[in-house]
């Protein structure tokens, strides 16, 4: 029986220990102290900075370099505290690529911009392993607030308002807070428990108090929510997926993305994590690439990344899609999905090449056909079970303004709202923002 | 190819670039490493008088100052002069001069402000077959605190005193280091010439504190909890070495008196600098102590390169070529007028010059849409200042207006001709001649 990659079908174990704890080491590993301070002193100091308009937390990118500069990351890490509570996390997912690093006046001087993420992770880093927390609650407002969702937007959101002096409660479905910090980003951008130390971090304000298995629409009704509390905010996330509407989708190894990347986030052990030895990933985006590299990463043969338009349309930007290629992943364009074949389990997927014809992607007829004994679908995710009376729009919570919903007291931010980039750092914008406004509202 | 080989006091060594007195020329074993690395001469580090042997500090000596990436652009020392015994240092100096015929090896020299002690020590010095003495009036910490050093050289009479005595006492050349820490170089200078000196040497290091530690609160180096002031070197020592140097070049009581310039040499430019304002070579010591004595290597071919290219044969060629270029504010051309500009395709949009000007010069430059970056010639005064603060070679450059255009700031029309201060109309002393 063939072992390791060449293993058929779904297995575990097919690298050793050691060969897993390097696969998944940090993408960008933090800085040595030095290595920063040179880093740092590549930084301009410009003139109303550009990368601080390509932050969608507006973080003052140069003030905390210099501060960095000057040998105090402490004080870094507050600046970007200030505009970004979960700037640790940031730090390490940020696409910096087409954020803040894009607009970096290095980046069209010599295409080399200054390291601004790694930076960022260096400041933060810091000042988290002091475990301290820099801010303090302002005098108790006697106001409540119930947020719902724990995921980057919430914890935002709860973050501000409890620094305001509101006492607020979050609700988690799930079992752990985090949201998709601890459940969908690729496991080597958050290494060791980074997500979970955050999240207790961040509380340490105080005057926040977390709910787990708490989910609105099974728990909770959004009518005794703005009941009981002065404001509720809405920070779910994209709960559900989109399907493959496609034969043969039913057979076993057909499944989401992001179930197969959140349990390999929360094993505990690796190797005892099954994966495919022939790995199709349906999809263009984040998810898509991250499911490929990590099935990769954990031993499959082969992984294929099938999108069906070209790669200028990919949502992955290009630093993402190099990332793939570097670790073996094949990145197939202009095809769709057509069938899964197999007997009971999923054997092999039917592809169909794609022209676009007067703007319309259109199948051509001709198919080819990949191994395929896992096909892990990543087509996008939805938003499921709004409350009633929410202004839905385009498939999301319509907000106004700082996350103002069509209901008074009701808003919201993160992914499920309209609006932002679908994020890390797009929720927390939108979380804080909704938190400042509610404050406005309640003490106005 | 250039021919490097450089005469000074008729020393003649291959390569204008000698080692200062200082831990690189302490004793035989540097010395004979740095002459086979290819350095021209050294100035042996500084002896005192016979008897027992000067302390050093056991703590540490050196502090610095960094550029990015932890480069040194200064250092300073409370070193002093040599701590090994004389007879040592003579024997030394004489197999190494023995050995290296064709290298200078001069012999600095600090021993207290009598002349006996000068009679005794300068036949000894003889013996060495050294080919000249360098007088230390330079040292700026310990030695001056005993009458030495700076605290000679800080005092023209002294200065024209001891170096007579050299100059009765010793038949070969000799030459006088000076201390920058005065207010004006052109009397010690004087002092040393009408003494007479042979040349002199400059600058010895600058008076400084380098830096404090804020967690004991001790000036640094730190020796057990306190520190004392000490002497700056180095890079960033450079421009007020080559100001002293050009000081003197362009004096007329001084007019010819050879100079060895010395303060943050580390490249041949550098050294191409100190020449052409009237050095006869350059000395060098925190360069090698940064980097080791093969840095001469660069040197060497760096100075030679140039000299190729601008047709240089010899190093006399272009020694005190930009003396007469140095000169008093007051005769500088104000219808000299330039504006910035701005090579757009060049400018990455970074922003420092608008903050420059915008925040500390004259609002002369427009930031439009899409971060262009324009000057307003209606208020720039061409200070330079965005040139100097532009991260981007050559992307502001100053451009001078032609004869016959209308300077927007002023209204006037510019002339070509000469005309500076001590002829304006502002001028209540030109108003005064009239
Ligand atoms: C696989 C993957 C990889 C990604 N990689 C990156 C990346 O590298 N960089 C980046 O910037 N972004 C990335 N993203 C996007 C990013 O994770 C999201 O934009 C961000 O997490 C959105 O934050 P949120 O708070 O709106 O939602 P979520 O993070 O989804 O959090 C929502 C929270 O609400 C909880 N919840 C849901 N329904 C209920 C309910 N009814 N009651 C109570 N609680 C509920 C959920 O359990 C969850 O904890 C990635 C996304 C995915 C799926
Ligand atoms: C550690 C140290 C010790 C020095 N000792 C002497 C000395 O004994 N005699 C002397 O004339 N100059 C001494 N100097 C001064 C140097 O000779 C030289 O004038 C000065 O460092 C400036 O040159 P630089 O910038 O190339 O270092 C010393 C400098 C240093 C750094
Ligand atoms: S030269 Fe000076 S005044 Fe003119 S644009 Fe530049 S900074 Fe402003």
């Amino acid at each position: 029986m063939a072992q390791g990659s060449m293993a058929p079908g779904i297995v575990a174990g097919r690298l050793s220990a050691e060969e897993l704890a390097r696969n998944f080491s940090d993408l960008h590993p933090a800085y040595a102290p030095h290595e920063a301070a040179v880093a740092a002193d590549r930084c301009y100091f410009c003139y109303d900075a550009p990368c601080v308009t390509a932050c969608p937390t507006g973080i003052d990118i140069p003030l905390f370099i210099r501060q960095i500069q000057v040998g105090q990351p402490e004080a870094a890490a507050k600046t970007i505290f200030d505009q970004n509570i979960l700037g640790g996390m940031c730090a390490r997912v940020c696409p910096t690529e087409t954020l803040c690093e894009q607009a970096c006046v290095r980046e069209a001087a010599e295409g080399k911009p200054v390291e601004i993420g790694r930076l960022q992770r260096h400041a933060t880093d810091t000042l988290m392993a002091q475990g301290v927390h820099p801010y303090m609650r302002a005098a108790p407002t006697g106001r409540r607030i119930a947020v719902v969702g724990a995921g980057p937007a919430g914890l935002a959101c709860a973050h501000r308002l409890a620094m305001k002096g509101h006492d607020v409660t979050l609700f988690e479905g799930r079992g752990k807070a985090g949201g998709l910090n601890e459940f969908g980003i690729a496991a080597y951008k958050t290494t060791g428990g980074f997500a979970a130390g955050e999240v207790e971090w961040l509380l340490q304000i105080g005057g926040i108090t977390v709910e787990t298995g708490r989910a609105l629409g099974r728990d909770l009704t959004l009518d005794t929510l703005r009941g009981d509390f002065d404001a509720v905010f809405l920070s779910v996330g994209l709960g559900g997926v989109n399907a493959l509407a496609v034969p043969g989708t039913d057979k076993t190894g057909v499944r989401p993305a992001v179930d197969f990347i959140a349990d390999l986030r929360q094993a505990d052990d690796l190797a005892g994590l099954p994966v495919g030895r022939n790995v199709v990933v349906i999809g263009g985006g984040m998810t898509a690439i991250d499911a490929a590299v990590q099935a990769r990463l954990l031993g499959a043969e082969t992984v294929t990344v099938a999108y069906r338009r070209d790669r200028a349309a990919m949502a992955a930007s290009r630093f993402e899609q190099d990332l793939a290629a570097s670790h073996g992943v094949r990145l197939l364009f202009n095809v769709q999905p057509v069938a899964v074949h197999g007997n009971g389990a999923a054997a092999e997927i039917e592809l169909e090449y794609t022209a676009t014809r007067d703007g319309r992607l259109t199948g051509t007829g001709e198919t080819l056909r990949l191994k395929a004994d896992q096909v892990l679908q990543a087509i996008g995710q939805a938003l499921v079970g709004a409350p009633e009376g929410l202004r839905i729009e385009g498939g999301k919570i319509a907000v106004t303004g700082a996350g103002r919903t069509s209901l008074p007291g009701v808003w919201a931010g993160g992914d499920c709202a309209t609006g932002g980039d679908d994020l890390t750092v797009t929720a927390v914008a939108e979380g804080r923002d909704a938190a400042e406004d509610i404050h406005n509202a309640l003490m106005g | 190819m250039a021919d490097l080989t450089t005469t000074f006091l008729g020393i003649t060594t291959p390569n204008p670039f000698w080692l200062a007195s200082a831990p690189p020329t302490d004793k035989e074993y540097n010395v004979r490493r740095a002459f086979e690395a290819g350095w021209g001469g050294v100035v042996w580090k500084t002896l005192g008088e016979d008897g027992p042997p000067i302390v050093n500090v056991n703590g540490p000596r050196y502090g610095v100052v960094y550029g990015a990436d932890r480069r040194v652009l200064g250092i300073n020392n409370i070193e002093l002069i040599t701590d090994r015994p004389l007879q040592t240092n003579l024997e030394e100096i004489a197999r190494v001069k023995a050995d290296y015929p064709d290298r200078a090896m001069i012999v600095s020299l600090m021993v207290p402000c009598e002349e006996q002690a000068w009679k005794r020590i300068l036949p000894r010095v003889a013996e060495t077959g050294a080919d000249g003495i360098e007088l230390n009036f330079g040292c700026p910490h310990g030695m001056s605190e005993r009458g030495m050093g700076a605290a000679v050289g800080q005092v023209p009479e002294y200065i024209e005193m001891v170096t007579r005595w050299c100059k009765q006492n010793y038949d070969k050349p000799v030459i006088v280091k000076l201390t920058p820490n005065i207010t004006d170089i052109r009397y010690p200078a004087r002092a040393a010439k009408n003494g007479g000196a042979d040349a002199v040497s400059l600058i010895n290091t600058v008076s400084s504190i380098i830096s404090v530690n804020l967690d004991d609160f001790s000036p640094e180096p730190s020796i057990d909890g306190k520190g004392s002031h000490g002497g700056y070197c180095g890079p960033a020592v450079k421009p007020i070495a080559l100001n002293m140097v050009a000081e003197i070049a362009r004096d007329a009581d001084m007019r010819g008196l050879p100079i060895s310039g010395i303060g943050g040499v580390t490249t041949w430019r550098d050294a191409a600098e100190f020449m052409s304002l009237g050095a006869g070579n350059v000395q060098v010591c925190t360069a090698a102590m940064t980097y080791g004595f093969r840095v001469v290597q660069e040197m060497i071919a760096g100075l030679s390169t140039w000299m190729d290219q601008k047709g240089y044969e010899r190093t006399s060629d272009f020694i005190g070529r930009a003396v007469p270029n140095v000169t008093d504010w007051q005769y500088l051309n104000l219808n000299y007028v330039t504006k910035a500009r701005i090579d757009q395709d060049a400018c990455i949009k970074c922003g420092r010059c608008y903050a420059a000007c915008e925040d500390t010069s004259h609002q002369a430059i427009w930031m439009k849409p899409g971060r262009v970056f324009e000057v307003n010639d209606a208020e720039c005064v061409a200070c330079n200042l965005c040139v100097d603060v532009c991260p981007v070679e050559d992307c502001i450059t100053m451009e001078r207006l032609p004869a016959g255009t209308v300077d927007p700031r002023t209204g006037k029309v510019v002339s070509d001709d000469y005309a500076n201060w001590t002829t304006h109309p502002n001028n209540p002393m030109s108003r005064a001649a009239e």
